[in-house]
């Protein structure tokens, strides 16, 4: 075990895992994220908090993580690099492992144009994948990035990264995975998956470089709620890719909800049988309550004790 | 070079409305190049600035001159004679630099004509493109000749980031991922494996740091 993480535990101890995704609310109020916490804490390992998703202005994911461990939930902060410089990453990432934070996940971030404050400076001073590198050389050599010696308590993060099957150039996508974990990632979460045959292609691509055994990748799931969600998520949202045979079956649905939680499990199902799935990752943001009726009908409660 | 574009007119008349005559200057370098501030665009700027002044009754005299360069101050010092002390404004049509060099040596009140955008090229005519930051530390050699500092979104130097998708960049379906490019290309070059190492953090002191950057060389200097 290199960190004290609960999910680093289960997933050490082979459980197939689930995390799920709490999006901070745009204001100073955390009884939110208390009641999500609340509602999927015995039906998930861990939750996702993200940060600043999107580019609009959120509570902070390190806050959001301390509502979310009080609450007795086991937090995922994610942390993007595109508001902070390597001094600030490198202090918060102090701070949160301070406050009880034992996950983290290092992503890009969402441009700026996507957001509420279109025209701010992003920063990108560093990549995501330097990011990564830079939490395993606090936690491994006890080192900052500058390479100056951290004397004194390091933090010891369970190191996430972000992988997307979906994007392109497809054949570097295996490769890019590849680099993430030489740089450090312990475990993956990847984009939505609606293209199953896709996916497969990829753990196949993954499997053949040994990948999986390097690292833990959780697949990444979405329930939809309706055809036009399906529509959207097909047609504007850049990097996911979601086959007509999904829309159809969405449009045709009497109970379109009922539906996607249909698809949803059954895609759970079967992610679970292809070799190198650690977990599922499900992300129902604004649609948090369903979790607990998606891991039920999955087959995936109650949540294994990780003791 | 540098590439720039005109201000509008009503914005850079908003500069000068105080000014009874003003010297219109225009640069011979880039901005000739890219159509925003060579002697031709002088003339129409000036002739437009007078028409509109004309217009609100309060007239407006300009003197144009086109110097081969604003950012040299051999040919700065060549504005001299025509900076009279009845000259109330110098509006230039340089790139920021140009602006500067004549704030610096005259002691007028020097507008600018122009917004400056970056240093890019020309990809057809009419159209100019953005290719370098500047960064001060050239790593084309690490990406097929594809810059990621400036043509990556995210000035991603470990890519393509998870929105790349049909080549595109996921900020803009117009703009291509520069990633995509890097790999095509490093494809076609035999040189995949080169993407595999993992780049560093960029040293930004070479970049924009603590006030103007400066490039001495010794051998030319003459004093
Ligand atoms: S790497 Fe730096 S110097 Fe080279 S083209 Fe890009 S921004 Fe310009
Ligand atoms: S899609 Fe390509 S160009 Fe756009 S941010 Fe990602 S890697 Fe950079």
């Amino acid at each position: 075990m290199k960190t004290e993480s609960k999910l680093e535990k289960l997933l050490s101890q082979g459980h197939f895992v689930v995390s799920g995704e709490i999006g901070p609310p745009k204001h100073a109020n955390p009884e939110g994220i208390k009641k999500h916490t609340a509602l999927l804490k015995d039906y998930v390992d861990a939750m996702n908090l993200t940060d600043n998703q999107t580019a609009i202005v959120r509570l902070s994911s390190i806050a959001a993580g301390v509502h979310v461990l009080q609450a007795g939930g086991e937090p995922i902060i994610q942390m993007t690099v595109r508001d902070r410089n390597r001094i600030a990453l490198q202090s918060d990432l102090l701070g949160a492992y301070s406050l009880g934070m034992r996950n983290v996940l290092c992503l890009s971030g969402d441009h700026q144009s996507f957001g509420n404050h279109p025209t701010a400076k992003n920063v990108h001073d560093v990549d995501s994948l330097q990011l990564i590198k830079i939490v395993k050389d606090l936690r491994d050599q006890k080192k900052f990035a500058c390479g100056e010696e951290l004397k004194g308590n390091e933090p010891r993060f369970f190191i996430g990264a972000a992988a997307n099957p979906f994007a392109d150039p497809f054949e570097f996508r295996v490769l890019r995975l590849e680099k993430k974990i030489n740089a450090g990632a312990d475990f993956i979460q990847t984009q939505c998956i609606f293209d199953m045959e896709r996916f497969e292609r990829f753990m196949a691509m993954v499997r053949e470089r040994g990948l999986h055994k390097k690292a833990h990748i959780i697949a990444g799931v979405m329930p939809l709620k309706s055809a036009k969600a399906a529509r959207y998520m097909q047609q504007s949202v850049a990097g996911m890719i979601v086959p007509d045979e999904i829309v159809n079956r969405m449009e045709k649905a009497a109970d379109p909800k009922a539906e996607g939680v249909a698809i949803c499990v059954e895609q759970i199902k079967h992610l679970k049988t292809i070799e190198g799935v650690a977990g599922v990752h499900i992300m129902a943001v604004m649609w948090e309550e369903i979790i607990p009726t998606i891991v039920q009908e999955a087959g995936l409660y109650p949540r294994p004790d990780a003791g | 070079m540098i590439i720039a574009e005109g201000k509008p007119l009503v914005e850079v008349a908003g500069l000068i409305q105080e000014a009874r005559k003003v010297l219109v200057v225009g640069c011979g370098g880039c901005v000739t190049v890219c159509l925003a501030g060579g002697e031709k665009e002088t003339g129409i700027l000036a002739a437009a600035l007078r028409l509109l002044r004309q217009k609100e009754g309060n007239p407006l005299e300009t003197v144009e001159v086109t110097l081969t360069r604003q950012c040299d101050p051999e040919y700065v010092d060549m504005l001299e004679k025509y900076v009279t002390d009845d000259v109330d404004a110098i509006v230039s049509l340089a790139c920021g630099v140009g602006v500067q060099f004549l704030a610096e040596r005259y002691n007028k009140w020097v507008v600018p004509a122009l917004n400056t955008k970056f240093a890019g090229g020309t990809v057809e005519h009419g159209v100019w493109e953005e290719r370098c930051g500047l960064c001060g530390e050239c790593i084309l050699y690490k990406t097929g000749g594809i810059c990621p500092i400036i043509r990556c979104s995210k000035s991603i130097l470990n890519g393509p980031c998870g929105g790349s998708q049909n080549g595109k960049c996921e900020v803009n379906p117009e703009t291509p991922c520069a990633w995509q490019l890097i790999y095509d290309r490093m494809q076609a070059l035999g040189k995949l494996d080169l993407l595999m190492e993992i780049q560093p953090p960029k040293d930004w002191s070479k970049s924009r740091d603590g006030g103007p950057r400066k490039v001495v060389r010794e051998d030319v200097r003459l004093a």
